[in-house]
């Protein structure tokens, strides 16, 4: 062989190598645990059929470690993630602050006009699109069919606050370990803070007024905290303070709860193969108290972009995949209807087979009546409905949730359980600059 | 003369050592009872023992939903790694600090003890971004490096109380004969110390193994190991028991079984010098 002939042999197995290089881009999505989320990496065959050149790599943490860990990594532009999991508390947080890629350009085929109203404002920063929707949700009543029929009542489609108290009254029996509602209690700002939160949007209460005083001394709180307490103190399960999602999904599936106020994700939870009353459930919207807001919560899990990650254009091709109605449609085939991403597209709500699902106009009807812009009564200066988006509401919510939560253990009173709330909630906010 | 203990004596003691045994190995044996349960079992109340519902689902759902082989691997290679360079280390160091003392080798020793005792979260931003620019992130050479700088106060402090029981006559006349430093620790003092270095080996692999901060913090995808794993099983909806407790057992069952075949040479150099 001649050494033209090598080098020539040569050149081209370099270059056949550094095209293969070249064409494969490795991204790295960092993702929490959920069902959905799960259900997408098994479909991840569908993705690299169409994008061989892409290869995706994941990291699936806790919640709270991924916030933390994605947090460091975009607050010191470490560019170790190019899609983040990001939920409706952050986005309009890490959204003002640069740290996330806008994807206002993604491709026309991801037809932008298509996300429900409600969800695309809250993930919308200044007018750009910071992060895609991937499932959203909001909270809804479950309730049973059958102990409401043998007490002799009818639970209305939109609930007064007033009609879950007598429900629970008449399908609570001590005795038998049937308790009329179950609603979180376990301390946490994305716990029993979400709940009373979004509650107390229906008793017109809120967190902090116009110019960010905080308003637990006000009769708005006092009436929503003593309500909740009446209610669980009387109908609800022994050991409420330590139950959150988990515990009172398990309690509903067991059969020992009448109603249960909660995510509506969990609606395909309660009528599972893993319910003992799946086929007794019924839903309703989550009560209001005659003021024109319910006690529902929005909240959705996203694809977004950190501002630091190099790979933008990859990150922008998977996202477009995972969070377009294509990929509704592809859930459908493989694991049916029911099992489809829910809360982010109008047009999935339009498709007749996905109407047929039990809870799916109960969803889209809570999801639409929420308003993260103004999600109470009175005017207020934060976005969020179960939240306010301000880094400090992590720890508010926390201490406050803490002394709701003892309050509901019987260690306090509402009255001292509020006063406390008020005092940490304006210690942190004046040492925090928003108030003097 | 030491007076033998009643029989009655010894049987209080023999079932104090087991109470306090169980105590301490209950959270461990009820984690393991609840890999076993259903959700609906794991979180009953009061909880359930004898009525529980048993099942295997968990573990399959954990194998299948993870590639457990590359956690375990990466765990191995980080432990095993870290302790080893550790060691290469620590053992010179503790020779000149036990057998050539200086002025201030109490006050370095008692330095070195109290980096232990800074928060790790206090300097997390420097070695985060220290990291990135050696380009040591997500990488096991760059865990490897973390976790032998974050034991080795705890590895030249084991071996320097080994060595301490060493006679020095006997290095010396090691030294007469005309070793070296290097001799004189690799053909003198190592075989000598074994035991102790064995059982620092052993607990500096457990503690490197349990590590959850810096591994987490530090690892991405390609250098993650078990307590990633782990954290990787708790749900935004909250924690669901059974398979949280499943992967724990997965996680923890490869150093149990190590601790558990070398408790005697754990215990033997962990009470080595304890009394005189």
């Amino acid at each position: 062989m001649t050494l033209s002939l090598r080098a020539l042999l040569g050149a081209s197995a370099l270059v056949a190598f550094a095209g293969s290089a070249l064409a494969e881009t490795t991204i790295t999505v960092a993702t929490v645990n959920n069902g959905d989320m799960v259900r997408m990496q098994g479909l991840m065959d569908d993705f690299n059929t169409k994008h061989p050149d892409i290869k995706v790599e994941w990291v699936t943490l806790e919640e709270n470690v991924l916030r933390q860990n994605v947090t460091t990594d975009i607050a010191t532009n470490g560019g170790q993630y190019d899609v983040i999991t990001i939920g409706t508390y952050e986005v309009p947080i890490w959204g003002k602050q640069g740290w996330l890629a806008s994807l206002n350009d993604l491709p026309a085929d991801y037809d932008v006009d298509d996300l429900l109203p409600a969800i695309r404002g809250g993930l919308t920063v200044d007018g750009n699109l910071m992060a895609s929707p991937f499932y959203g949700e909001s909270s809804m009543v479950m309730y049973r069919r059958d102990l409401m029929e043998a007490a002799g009542l009818t639970m209305p489609d939109a609930p007064t606050w007033a009609d879950i108290e007598t429900a629970a009254a008449a399908m609570t029996n001590k005795d038998a370990e049937q308790y009329g509602i179950c609603l979180r209690g376990k301390a946490g700002w994305g716990e029993n803070m979400a709940f009373l939160t979004a509650m107390s949007n229906s008793f017109g209460a809120r967190w902090f007024d116009e110019a960010w005083n905080p308003q637990f001394d006000q009769p708005e709180w006092k009436a929503t905290l003593e309500f909740y307490l009446n209610l669980m103190n009387n109908y609800g399960p022994p050991g409420a303070s330590n139950n959150g999602f988990n515990e009172n999904l398990t309690l509903f599936n067991q059969g020992k709860c009448g109603m249960w106020i909660d995510a509506t994700v969990a609606a395909s939870f309660v009528t599972g193969k893993d319910s003992t009353v799946a086929d007794k459930v019924g839903f309703a919207l989550a009560p209001d108290n005659g003021l024109g807001k319910r006690g529902n919560w929005l909240w959705a899990w996203s694809l977004a972009i950190p501002a630091s990650s190099t790979k933008q254009d990859a990150a922008k091709t998977f996202i477009n995949w995972a969070t377009n109605k294509d990929y509704l449609a592809l859930v459908a085939s493989k694991e049916g209807w029911a099992n489809v991403p829910p809360g982010t597209r109008t047009s999935l709500y339009a498709n007749e087979e996905y109407a047929k699902v039990p809870f799916a106009k109960m969803t889209i009807d809570s999801i639409n009546s929420a308003d993260p812009n103004n999600p109470t009564v009175k005017p207020v200066p934060y976005v969020g409905v179960q939240f306010v988006a301000i880094p400090e509401f992590q720890g508010l919510g926390t201490t406050v949730g803490e002394l709701f939560s003892a309050a509901l253990a019987g260690q306090s009173t509402a009255d001292e359980a509020l006063a406390a709330a008020q005092t940490a909630v304006a210690d942190e906010m004046k040492s925090a600059g928003y108030i003097k | 003369m030491a007076r033998a203990a009643s029989p009655r004596r010894r049987l209080l003691t023999t079932l104090a050592a087991w109470f306090v045994a169980l105590l301490i190995f209950f959270p461990v044996l009820w984690m393991i009872l609840t890999s076993f349960k259903t959700e609906a079992s794991a979180v009953a109340s009061p909880p359930e023992l004898l009525g529980a519902s048993w099942t295997l689902e968990n573990y399959v759902e954990v194998w299948s939903r993870s590639d457990y082989p590359r956690f375990f691997w990466n765990s191995v290679v980080i432990s095993v790694g870290s302790t080893l360079l550790g060691l290469a280390i620590a053992i010179p160091s503790a020779w000149a600090m036990a057998f050539v003392p200086g002025k201030r080798t109490k006050d370095l020793l008692m330095w070195m003890l109290s980096t232990k005792m800074m928060p790790a979260v206090a300097v997390m931003i420097p070695i985060y971004l220290l990291f990135q620019q050696l380009g040591l992130f997500d990488t096991k050479i760059g865990l490897i490096l973390a976790l032998m700088l974050m034991n080795l106060p705890i590895i030249i402090w084991m071996l320097y109380t080994y060595f301490k029981e060493i006679p020095g006559e006997i290095l010396e006349a090691a030294r007469m004969d005309g070793a070296g430093m290097w001799s004189e620790i690799a053909y003198v003092l190592t075989p000598m110390a074994l035991p102790g270095i064995a059982s620092t080996m052993l607990l500096n692999i457990i503690l490197a193994w349990n590590e959850a901060f810096w591994t987490i913090v530090l690892t991405t995808t390609k250098a993650a190991p078990l307590s990633a794993f782990i954290a990787s099983f708790s749900a935004p909806q909250g924690l669901f028991y059974a398979k949280l407790s499943a992967a724990s057992a997965m996680a923890i069952m490869p150093i149990l079984i190590l601790g558990w075949f070398s408790q005697k040479q754990l215990v033997r150099g962990l009470t080595f010098g304890a009394v005189k």
